[in-house]
């Protein structure tokens, strides 16, 4: 009964949502306020209709109503409340309808906050946005509806699955639920998946507001883009955080001792952040210059389209075999769907070429603006290489017929000398000025940090020099946190010399005065952190595998681990675990018991390692459970990772969120920056035309 | 414009002495690192598998390299390359044994022939062209720049009276 209020709420979201979409098109088109303001009515009770349906959902996983093949599906009684409620996101079903319920939370956000100041652009943000969520409901109700019911026809040996009473046959609730996949069983599941949507759902705004710029003609002028511009950073933000959530979920799950694989799935993630990233910068640039309008509308409609594709790839496994594409209609849905916004953003954005001119010109080949479009291209030309490298098995099986595969060797080799040439761009560039730069004063505010970078890198190459590959990756994170750490001193230095401020104090209000570049360089410093520790990862990672009897140990570098024997209790969720107990030890001595275990998941036949980590500042030792011998448990396999440097991955994402919140915060001060802006022509047309400077 | 010059040029030298310094001692550290390469005592080791088990990834599961896959199957082939390792067969020989027997999908690292190679050729094309189009892109707005400097300083310094008085006395000449 219940889960029947939620099909409703669900169908009247859908109604409303297309509604919406083609009243704000018509009312736009025609002129006419009353449809607009109809429509805007219209989008914002899709939310709370969606709000509904999802918390049916919730209800149903929560009583374990068997009855609803999602529920059946997702959820059993051996799971805990809390794994039962996050179920939501933990199937397709509920993932499409949770992902269409944040869309609609932040169309509803945008309509309430910004109705009055957008009047202009607002039929079409409700009609792109509107379009989007009704696509998403539109799926959840007709093709993945979680409020599918499961039915039995008398004498049929497997049940079958409709929204409604099929003639014939009987309701069917059974006993027990078949259960999460156990690699979900995870705290972590709790972060990932909510962030990661809450990214891809934001930019759909900042699109939805370039396209009705595009649609409208106010694509010359930037209001969209400062509309939308702290939209956009909080949607990257949480795509970020997504991003290393997963990573963490990866490394405490997945039991091969790293974070990221270069999975299909991964990189459906990374590209919107890629692009997302890139628009983030050039947004920046036709802010300060009026230049790189295309650039941005190009951007924002790559990051929409992969945001789209993100989620279909995720959601559909297409990736992995031609063949999981025809599996449901969600493949061609998502397909044309992708296809039709993608041709049409394309074909609008072309027929508006014009007014997407640059306002300023170029005065030096070294200057910011090169950089930033330098930049650009870096970032779009990664993205490309993932795309292709992700696509390509498609593409190879569909053309020759052969299955390949595309590892994560060939995405390290293709993007890594990129990623090089874009951190040094990030840790340079800042430095350079707008419109010319002179090299000699360039030279003169890089030279303190790269002798310093190059002395650092010699430094730890000579205590390191197993890994001479590593060198030019620690010499540029040297550098980069040098430069950042420079501009910070010179900063400090100048107002507490010309201020008489304690340095605690200059510091303080150097970043208060200009949030977005301190909180930037924040941001910046926390992408190097990351850098290192994926430089950690790269080359100086160490692994050993042995199998040891009861009192055996093995050895690497300086650890070493001595087996105490292994012990199997029945776990929690419906597993059998089997745990072994290791004594590490640090030259010579105990530090503490380390416990990797294996638990067996019974009902999905499917076993998890859960590995024993011992972590410091410095590096994690990392040992799983492979396997053991004999049914007395007298002998097992262990495989041991040092991870060198893992943990600056995760303090780099804290420092992440921390640069994005000082470059985010204080709507007082953003005001003030607005009104700094490089464009002598647009003061000049000011200046020409005093009375109609409204 | 002489003292200039020369300061900057001290100042260049300066770098290049720094730099030569810097690069000598990186070149100490390098042969170091040469020299510290360390010896296996045991062969096979499960060590010894699993370095080249890195390499392939595994026939059934997507995207899972062999060393870390835990199927069964997966368990059986690691045991394979072991008993090649005994018979003394080389790395690449198993690489190509495995590809042979189950297809180029089990190479993690795609092949740099046939039409796979054009996996890896697109990506340098595509910085290639965004290279090219970059440098079109800002030499674009540099002529634009030209343009612009020479157009402005005449619409700024002639105000429309004198505009105005310019014309009326060209139409006089007529």
């Amino acid at each position: 009964m219940i889960a029947d209020t939620g099909l409703v709420a669900l169908l009247l979201a859908f109604v409303f949502s297309a509604y919406a979409t083609f009243a704000s098109l018509y009312g736009g088109w025609k002129g006419r306020p009353v449809w607009v303001e109809s429509a805007r009515n219209a989008a914002l009770l899709v939310f709370p209709l969606l709000t509904v349906s999802v918390m049916t959902v919730v209800y149903s996983l929560y009583q374990m109503d068997f009855s609803l093949a999602y529920v059946e599906d997702v959820s059993s009684r051996a799971m805990s409340p809390f794994l039962r409620v996050t179920a939501l996101w933990g199937g397709q079903q509920g993932s499409v309808l949770f992902w269409s319920w944040i869309m609609a939370g932040f169309v509803a956000l945008v309509l309430v906050r910004k109705w009055e100041r957008d009047r202009e652009l607002m039929p079409y943000v409700i009609m792109v946005s509107m379009l989007t969520t009704a696509f998403f409901v539109g799926v959840t109700v007709f093709i993945t509806n979680p409020f599918t019911r499961l039915w039995h026809y008398p004498g049929a040996a497997e049940l079958t699955k409709a929204m409604f009473q099929p003639a014939g046959a009987m309701p069917y609730t059974p006993e027990d639920g078949q259960g999460l996949n156990p690699l979900l069983r995870h705290f972590g599941m709790i972060g990932h998946p909510p962030t990661t949507y809450v990214g891809f759902t934001g930019f759909v705004i900042p699109y939805a507001f370039a396209m009705a710029a595009l649609i409208t003609g106010r694509s010359r002028g930037d209001e969209w883009m400062r509309t939308t511009r702290r939209w956009t950073l909080v949607a990257w933000i949480f795509l970020t955080v997504g991003l290393i959530l997963g990573g963490r979920w990866a490394y405490d799950v997945l039991g091969w001792g790293g974070f990221w694989g270069w999975d299909p799935v991964e990189n459906a993630m990374f590209m919107p952040w890629l692009t997302g990233t890139a628009f983030l910068h050039s947004v920046m640039m036709t802010e300060k210059r009026g230049m790189l309008k295309k650039w941005n509308m190009v951007l924002i409609i790559l990051t929409y389209s992969l945001t789209i594709f993100g989620t279909f790839i995720t959601r559909t496994g297409v990736i992995s075999s031609v063949h999981a594409f025809a599996k449901s209609a969600l493949g061609p849905a998502f397909f044309i769907f992708i296809g039709l916004t993608f041709l049409g953003s394309l074909s609008l954005f072309f027929s508006r070429w014009d007014t997407l001119k640059s306002e300023h010109q170029l005065q030096n080949f070294i200057s910011r603006e090169a950089a930033f479009v330098l930049q650009n291209m870096l970032f779009l030309a990664i993205t490309f290489a993932v795309f292709w490298g992700t696509v390509f098995p498609l593409i190879s099986e569909l053309v020759t017929g052969t299955k390949i595969t595309v590892g994560a060797p060939y995405f390290e080799k293709v993007t890594g000398p990129l990623f090089f040439v874009l951190v040094l761009l990030m840790g340079v560039a800042p430095l350079f000025a707008w419109r010319k730069q002179a090299a000699r004063n360039l030279g003169r505010a890089v030279l303190y940090p790269f002798i310093g970078s190059l002395a650092i890198t010699i430094g730890w190459g000579y205590l390191h020099r197993m890994h001479p590959a590593s060198l030019p990756g620690l010499w540029l994170v040297s550098l980069v946190v040098l430069t950042i750490l420079a501009e910070y001193w010179k900063g400090v230095q100048a107002r507490s010399s010309s201020r008489g401020e304690n340095l605690l104090v200059a510091l303080v209000k150097l970043v208060s005065r200009n949030q977005r570049r301190y909180g930037g360089y924040v941001i910046h410093l926390g992408v190097v952190m990351i850098a290192l520790g994926i430089i950690g990862d790269g080359y100086f990672k160490q692994e050993t595998q042995g199998t040891l009897a009861v009192g055996e140990s093995l050895s690497i570098n300086d650890y070493s681990f001595r087996f105490e024997g292994l012990r199997g209790y029945p776990g929690s969720d419906g597993r059998d675990v089997v745990e072994a107990q290791l004594k590490l030890f640090k030259d010579n001595q105990f530090i503490r018991d380390l416990r990797p275990r294996r638990d067996f998941f019974i009902v999905q036949e499917q076993p998890v390692t859960v590995p024993g980590v011992y972590s410091t500042s410095g590096e994690d030792v990392y040992t799983l459970l492979i396997g053991w011998e004999g049914g007395s448990h007298e002998a097992a396999t262990f495989r041991i990772y040092i991870n060198p440097l893992i943990n600056w991955v995760w303090a780099g994402g804290v420092v992440l969120i921390l640069g994005t919140l000082i470059a985010a915060w204080s709507p007082k001060k953003e005001r003030q920056e607005v009104t700094y802006v490089l464009r002598p022509e647009a003061l000049r047309g000011v200046l020409a035309q005093p009375e109609s400077g409204d | 414009m002489l003292p200039e010059n020369s300061r900057a040029k001290r100042f260049l030298h300066k770098i290049l002495v720094t730099i030569t310094a810097l690069a000598l001692a990186f070149s100490l550290v390098l042969t170091q690192a040469v020299l510290a390469q360390t010896e296996n005592p045991q062969y096979p080791s499960d060590n010894d598998v699993n370095a080249i088990a890195k390499k392939l990834y595994c026939p059934v599961c997507p995207n899972t390299p062999l060393d870390v896959c835990e199927t069964k199957a997966c368990a059986d082939w690691r045991a394979q390359i072991r008993d090649q390792l005994i018979a003394g067969w080389s790395e690449e020989q198993i690489l190509n044994y495995f590809v042979d027997q189950y297809g180029e999908r089990v190479l993690g690292e795609p092949m740099r022939s046939g039409f796979t190679s054009f996996v890896w050729i697109l990506p340098l094309i595509g910085v290639v062209l965004g290279l090219v189009v970059v440098y079109q892109v800002l030499k674009g707005w540099q002529s634009k720049r030209d343009l612009e400097t020479a157009q402005i300083p005449v619409s700024n310094q002639i105000s429309a009276d004198t505009l105005a008085r310019l014309e009326e006395e060209l139409r006089e000449i007529d």
